[in-house]
């Protein structure tokens, strides 16, 4: 599904870098990247999104090249990969139900589908009775489990979460693991990025370490082993 | 973008604008002060333009004929005179007039009215008050009452002087009085609105700044340009909309105090103007403020929207 040829990146001004990275993330995997901060895991999150484009090699998702697509087709792209973020990346000035519908607005569905919809996905990750309130007046897990919910509310085909239990206590991030594998377990692709050990042993499935731009593991049933 | 889209972003304009507190009063504040600057442009250009015309007005140059002058050929040399593409209006006093006039001007005066009779005869001579159409355009219609074109037609004077040679310095001086005036007055304008423009665009600026971390966002869950910009466009064009109502409401007592303390200083009442142009201020300063908020958002979003 997610190809990555060859690819290597590398910034002027920053020692974060690729070198020959060759990835293949198959239809319904649950990926863990793994690896020591600066070893390239959020670079590979950046070019699936076409956030940045790579100093040579290509990526591609089914048999797009991300990287020749124009502004309006990247925006199309993006809207097939639900995204996580460390830092929530959440709209601080809508509430969580407005949050949820932006994305929704976004992909252009309509007002009787978000009407519908977004409670639901609200209910699915708990915090129905957090509508109507403004991400400043939730707490760092309620804020992932929004991100989440927003993330998966237009059933994209992979859900990317970079570093998603970064700013979470271990009971928060049990539950953000969780609702990943179940998000996982209904057929969506999984990719997280972590330096988390129990993050990547409770989800016991493939694991890519990374080390200064390499990989230099890739197993199927994987460890945290850095 | 279809109509749902419209509407959704016309309505998240609103919250943003509802929702953003501080940002949403500095930023009107500012477009305030700039809508108010020009409504105080527009204002003092009135006031200007008023008093030139008055000054403009009080210009003019008079014709005296010679007591020989036959009233035929002055008359035919009125009607090429008022023919002339430079001049407003002319006004023609014949001897009789004048003499009349002269008489009611001095009628408590009897010395002087005695001696008028003592003459026997009339020694006023008939004369015409030229009006030009500029100030600009008075020394061509003296180099034409100088030329050979008023002779009679036996080519005798019928002129007698012009008094424009004699006010020819004061004329002048106001000629270029009135047009550094108007230079003046439009350099100000340019001057001032460019700077309140530049503060606007850089207010409006800042306050999309602090919105960047969103606009980010909103590109990774995949919306598009047009539907990320929208909201902040119709935040713009709010911020003109308070603004220019906040401003029209702001010179109501500015103007009343102006018209009743400065009228006669400044020749022009402030209150009758400002009522009597309500509509017409408002409309342009309406169009001015929407322009402005709309135009510093769409350009200032125009840098986050690009990579």
């Amino acid at each position: 599904m997610i190809y990555f040829n060859n690819v290597t990146k590398k910034y002027p001004s920053s020692p974060a870098s690729l070198e020959e990275i060759n990835l293949t993330i198959n239809k319904g995997e649950f990926v863990s990247i793994v690896g020591h901060s600066g070893a390239g895991k959020t670079t590979i999150v950046k070019l699936i999104l076409a956030e940045e484009k790579p100093t040579d090699g290509e990526v591609f998702f089914e048999s797009i090249n991300v990287h020749h697509l124009n502004r309006k087709e990247i925006t199309k792209h993006r809207r097939r990969i639900g995204t996580v973020f460390q830092d929530f990346r959440l709209l601080g000035n809508k509430t969580a139900y407005e949050n949820i519908a932006f994305a929704m607005e976004a992909a252009g569905k309509s007002d009787d589908e978000i009407s519908s919809d977004v409670p639901n996905v609200l209910e699915l990750v708990d915090l129905r009775d957090k509508m109507h309130h403004f991400p400043s007046q939730m707490s760092g897990g309620e804020k992932q489990r929004l991100a989440i919910a927003r993330a998966i509310i237009n059933q994209p085909e992979v859900v990317i979460a970079d570093e998603p239990t970064g700013n979470l206590d271990p009971i928060n991030t049990y539950e953000i693991v969780q609702i990943l594998k179940k998000i996982n377990d209904l057929g969506t692709t999984v990719i997280i990025t972590t330096h988390n050990k129990g993050v990547v042993e409770s989800v016991g499935k493939r694991v890519v370490t990374l080390e200064k731009g390499k990989i230099i593991r890739d197993e199927i049933d994987g460890k945290y082993v850095i | 973008m279809n109509k749902t889209n419209i509407k959704r972003v016309i309505r998240s304009g609103f919250l943003n604008f509802s929702r953003s507190g501080i940002i949403s009063a500095a930023s009107v504040l500012v477009v305030t002060v700039t809508l108010s600057v020009i409504t105080f442009l527009i204002l003092l250009n009135a006031t200007l333009r008023f008093t030139l015309d008055q000054i403009e007005e009080k210009v003019d140059i008079t014709v005296y004929y010679t007591l020989s002058a036959q009233e035929s050929e002055i008359l035919a040399l009125n009607d090429v005179i008022s023919s002339l593409p430079e001049v407003d209006s002319v006004e023609y006093v014949s001897r009789e007039t004048a003499l009349e006039e002269f008489r009611q001007r001095h009628k408590d005066d009897y010395l002087t009215l005695q001696a008028l009779d003592e003459l026997g005869e009339n020694p006023l001579s008939a004369s015409l008050n030229i009006r030009a159409k500029e100030t600009s355009q008075y020394e061509g219609i003296a180099n034409f009452l100088k030329s050979d074109d008023v002779l009679a037609s036996d080519g005798s004077q019928i002129i007698d002087k012009v008094n424009y040679f004699q006010n020819k310095l004061v004329i002048d001086r106001l000629s270029n009085i009135i047009s550094s005036a108007r230079n003046i007055g439009v350099l100000i304008t340019i001057l001032l609105s460019v700077v309140s423009v530049m503060i606007t665009f850089t207010t409006i600026s800042l306050t999309i700044y602090f919105s960047k971390e969103e606009i980010g966002v909103m590109r990774l869950v995949g919306a598009e340009n047009m539907y990320i910009r929208g909201p902040f466009i119709t935040e713009g064009a709010i911020y003109g909309v308070i603004s220019s109502v906040i401003t029209m409401i702001l010179f109501i007592p500015i103007t009343i105090w102006l018209g009743r303390t400065m009228t006669y200083f400044l020749g022009i009442n402030m209150w009758d103007y400002y009522r009597g142009h309500f509509v017409g201020i408002f409309i342009l300063i309406l169009i001015i403020g929407v322009a402005l908020g709309t135009a510093a958002s769409l350009f200032a979003i125009r840098k986050y929207l690009k990579k």
